[in-house]
């Protein structure tokens, strides 16, 4: 698996850190526990496209989101998370 | 139809005419006390413990393949109880004991085989680590001995003991753990579930779960509706897909974990080792195959093979660890889809629909818990509460944090385990 870096282009997958799934971006209020835990933990965990988190970390450290097919590894677009829409 | 010495060397005699299939193919009834979803090996001991411990017979176990086709079918076949924690400590002795019994339990040869585990140390800090691991499992009532690099040498003397980055400071001995035929697992229980009246439905595959005011009231099919009092779901790798058709969030990702065989070759590794620094661990099957894995591929995933880079890393820690192994050829590969939890322990729960149960989120290590996993599934699902050795794998400590099982100490986070 490939992933382009919107900064440094094509590179091979172990130069990126996986996080998660981009719910990670929507960080709720402190204190809403049942909102923290939903955050957390609950994922949807969708079996075709993903769109994830991932850093570019032994390249240019920037953080990406990747929309990707789980089930074939093909990657469909890559954009910088502050690009992106949350 | 009964196992026995006599038996094999009659049919041996006469061409092995004389075997028939060892469960029927019942098409499916309209309603069951029942229905666990799910013909693997959790599902199938489930089923196998609810109709022997619990007396109750009217059960279908639904499997959209054939029994035997998901991980259990495709494992590293390991067998031990050497977890340090209150909760998994319990829970995997009991399977542990469980396993001891299995074949005559079942009538039925799971090749139950206790060679030993041994997990290997390379620091000062890792070998403090396992003394106290091993002190844990011995007051578990398991056993652990902490081996010295001597003794380790004298038992598995072709490991590279001086390797300069990671000497080998000794290991934790667990005499009692070893490994088992996966197929004939599934095989025996799925038999001796039948054999007490429990329906194995296969080619059947769940396409709805069927709630009426937050109670669960049947499934749907590919071969039509089936009603039940209670149901459940053991279907580790896809328990978000499954869950979802009644409403259920879980806290799941699914990951892929990579796992090696080799070309058959002469007994040469006596034991299961596991390389403490580089997640690496292999085993010799009965045919001769070298048996090895390492950590998952660490992204979400769903294709049942993985990447070349996660491939490449276990060759290299095998490579580190035993030099030797590198004239052998891999003879193929497979990836196995996980539910990971954020702890990465299992749950075994009821939900939040009444009537419906969860055994889930075994993220890579359902084999070894397949007889207790069945046992406090089946405890929870009959008398709706849980079993004492699994009573704190619940949904609900991802709620409240308290009580997280996270036996590696890298924290509650899915792409950690």
């Amino acid at each position: 698996m490939r992933i382009t870096c919107p900064l440094c282009g094509e590179r091979d997958r172990r130069e990126f850190y996986y996080l998660g799934a981009k719910d990670y971006l929507n960080r709720p209020e402190e204190g809403d526990t049942e909102a923290m835990h939903r955050y957390l933990h609950i994922r949807s965990n969708p079996t075709q496209v993903t769109q994830d988190l991932w850093q570019h970390e032994a390249g240019c450290s920037a953080w990406i989101e990747v929309e990707r097919n789980v089930t074939t590894h093909e990657i469909l677009s890559v954009k910088l998370v502050n690009e992106a829409a949350p | 139809m009964g196992y026995n010495a006599l038996r094999v060397l009659k049919e041996g005699l006469t061409g092995n005419a004389g075997w028939r299939p060892i469960w029927r193919s019942p098409e499916p009834k309209a309603e069951y006390d029942m229905i666990i979803i799910g013909g693997g090996g959790h599902g199938l001991s489930t089923a196998y413990y609810l109709a022997k411990n619990h007396g109750i017979a009217n059960i279908a176990v639904l499997e959209k393949g054939y029994i035997g086709s998901g991980n259990i079918g495709r494992n590293t076949t390991i067998v031990r109880a050497n977890y340090f924690l209150p909760g998994n400590s319990e829970f995997y002795s009991h399977s542990l004991k469980l396993w001891e019994g299995l074949e005559q339990e079942l009538n039925y040869n799971v090749m139950m085989s206790q060679r030993g585990v041994i997990m290997l140390c390379h620091s000062d800090g890792q070998r403090d680590a396992f003394a106290r691991r091993g002190n844990a499992m011995i007051n578990q009532g398991d056993d652990a001995e902490l081996w010295s690099p001597e003794q380790v040498r004298a038992e598995i003397p072709y490991l590279d003991f001086d390797n300069t980055r990671f000497p080998i400071y000794g290991g934790l001995m667990h005499g009692r753990g070893g490994s088992a035929r996966h197929d004939a697992v599934a095989w025996g229980y799925a038999r001796g579930a039948d054999r007490l009246g429990v329906d194995l439905i296969q080619n059947c595959e769940v396409t709805g779960i069927d709630v009426v005011g937050g109670v669960v009231k049947g499934v749907q099919t590919s071969r039509g509706a089936i009603r039940a009092k209670k149901v459940g779901i053991v279907t580790a790798g896809r328990s978000s897909q499954v869950a979802a058709m009644a409403g259920i969030e879980v806290p799941i990702e699914s990951h892929v974990l990579q796992a090696f065989v080799s070309e058959g070759l002469k007994p040469a590794i006596d034991h299961v080792i596991s390389y403490g620094m580089g997640h690496f661990y292999i085993s010799q099957s009965d045919k001769g195959g070298l048996v090895f894995g390492g950590d998952l591929d660490f992204y979400a995933s769903y294709a049942q093979r993985g990447n070349l880079p996660m491939m490449e890393h276990v060759m290299e820690a095998g490579m580190t660890l035993m030099p030797a192994i590198g004239k052998a050829k891999v003879l193929r590969s497979w990836g196995g889809i996980m539910d990971m939890t954020p702890d990465g322990s299992f749950v075994i729960d009821r939900s939040e629909v009444d009537g419906l149960y969860m055994d889930c989120g075994w993220c890579y290590g359902g084999f070894k818990a397949v007889p207790a996993s069945g046992w406090c599934m089946a405890h929870l699902m009959a008398e709706d509460r849980p079993h004492e050795v699994a009573q704190r794998h619940t949904f609900e400590r991802f709620e409240t944090g308290e009580g997280l099982m996270d036996e590696e100490g890298t924290g509650s986070q899915h792409n950690l385990h």
